[in-house]
């Protein structure tokens, strides 16, 4: 029997807002892997000396630097937020025959987050 | 897609409030391409998009096909894109379309046989593929006179939402990797072999895993999440899918790091 199928044009994920923030939230991962390059390059490098580690430091002050640490810190912020929302579907519990609450997993999700930013906050500020 | 216009005047219905309805029609004997046609119905506020449709069918236009039985969110006969989301027709009111139009197409995806009617053989295979019915190991099943395998309300529990499924298939018309690749297995029979693997009384996941944990499986998904989003059964398939990625990728390792015993 001949069927028709409706061929899927190159531009389907800006077709629905769904679709589009899927695209997002998978392009910010780029950001993600970016950053922890970067960041691996930066311990190589402020290793290498005194003066290394100074220009390293000033060179973060610079307006580029600032920019590209904003762009970073949001997209990495949409990630972040984007899968913690989701982990209650991953993550499934049961107690008895009652399913623990979405919100309570995510709760623990985002507390831990916190939890974690504020050691590392403390270690690098603090010290 | 041209667009043809039946207007509900000209045969001489009186009514006082009119919906436009945009029908996908396709006639392969008849038509290299499918068209879009207008039709005017009467616009009531207890009326679905079903009622609708089988208005222009009793009405105006008798050739129109589509499919649909219970007309209660039960069969899962009648899903249809409206406005480009997928929908059980029967449970989608019109007074929630305030413009007072709509667009109705066949559930995206699939291949159209006519008008709003696709073949859905290829999810029937998807079906039988992840064995959806209890397994038992060899030898390991009960004789009849020994009576039912019992379960307790938790067990229950790890499952149920899974077998609430009334094969719709929405979640595969709101899957844009299925729209782009048809050899995934995708949501609904994911979610089936998910409500199986999970059930106590069964013990044929292994023999599902080779459908469910190949690439055309599990891992073709990217989590749009969109399947769980249409689903009028809360089956959260997309949740289904995930889940089994987790315990797939414990398989692995279990696998790699825990040396087999022998004997
Ligand atoms: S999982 Fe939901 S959307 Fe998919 S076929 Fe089943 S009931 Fe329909
Ligand atoms: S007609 Fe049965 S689900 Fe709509």
């Amino acid at each position: 029997m001949t069927t028709y199928r409706k061929p899927v044009s190159n531009t389907w994920w800006l077709e629905s807002k769904p679709y589009f923030l899927f695209v997002i939230r998978e392009f910010t991962s780029l950001f993600v892997a970016g950053y922890c390059l970067f960041l691996l390059l930066f311990i190589a490098k402020a290793g290498d000396s005194q003066e290394a580690y100074a220009t390293l430091i000033l060179s973060l002050k610079s307006p580029t630097s600032m920019v590209f640490h904003l762009i970073s810190f949001t997209f990495i912020l949409y990630h972040a937020i984007t899968w913690f929302n989701l982990t209650p579907k991953i993550m499934v519990f049961h107690l008895g025959e009652e399913r623990i609450p979405n919100a309570l997993i995510a709760g623990a999700v985002y507390l831990s987050w916190g939890v974690v930013s504020l050691i590392i906050s403390w270690l690098i500020l603090g010290s | 897609m041209a667009t043809r216009r039946t207007c509900l005047w000209k045969r001489g219905v009186k009514v006082s409030e009119t919906f436009e309805m945009e029908i996908f029609r396709y006639y392969p004997d008849k038509d290299n391409e499918p068209f879009i046609k207008s039709y005017e119905v009467p616009f009531r506020d207890d009326w679905v998009v079903l009622d609708a449709i089988n208005y222009i069918k009793d009405e105006i236009d008798g050739t129109l096909s589509y499919r649909w039985s219970c007309r209660m969110g039960v069969c899962g006969s009648c899903g249809m894109m409206v406005n480009s989301v997928p929908k059980l027709t029967c449970s989608a009111f019109l007074k929630d379309y305030p413009s007072r139009k709509i667009r109705v197409e066949p559930l995206q995806g699939f291949p159209v046989e006519r008008d709003l009617i696709f073949d859905m053989d290829d999810f029937m295979n998807k079906l039988t593929e992840v064995k959806p019915y209890l397994l038992r190991k060899e030898g390991e099943e009960k004789p009849l006179e020994e009576g039912e395998y019992l379960q307790s309300p938790a067990e229950l529990a790890h499952y149920k939402q899974y077998t609430l499924c009334i094969n719709c298939m929405l979640c595969y018309a709101a899957c844009p990797i299925y729209a782009l690749d048809s050899n995934f297995v995708g949501p609904a029979a994911i979610a089936l072999a998910q409500r199986y693997n999970l059930d106590s009384r069964d013990q044929g996941r292994n023999q599902r895993q080779e459908v469910i944990a190949s690439h055309e499986g599990i891992w073709e998904c990217t989590f749009v999440g969109e399947c769980s989003v249409v689903c009028p059964k809360d089956v959260d398939p997309a949740a289904a899918i995930q889940r089994a990625k987790v315990s797939s990728t414990l398989d692995w390792f279990k696998e790699k790091m825990i040396p087999r015993s022998k004997g």
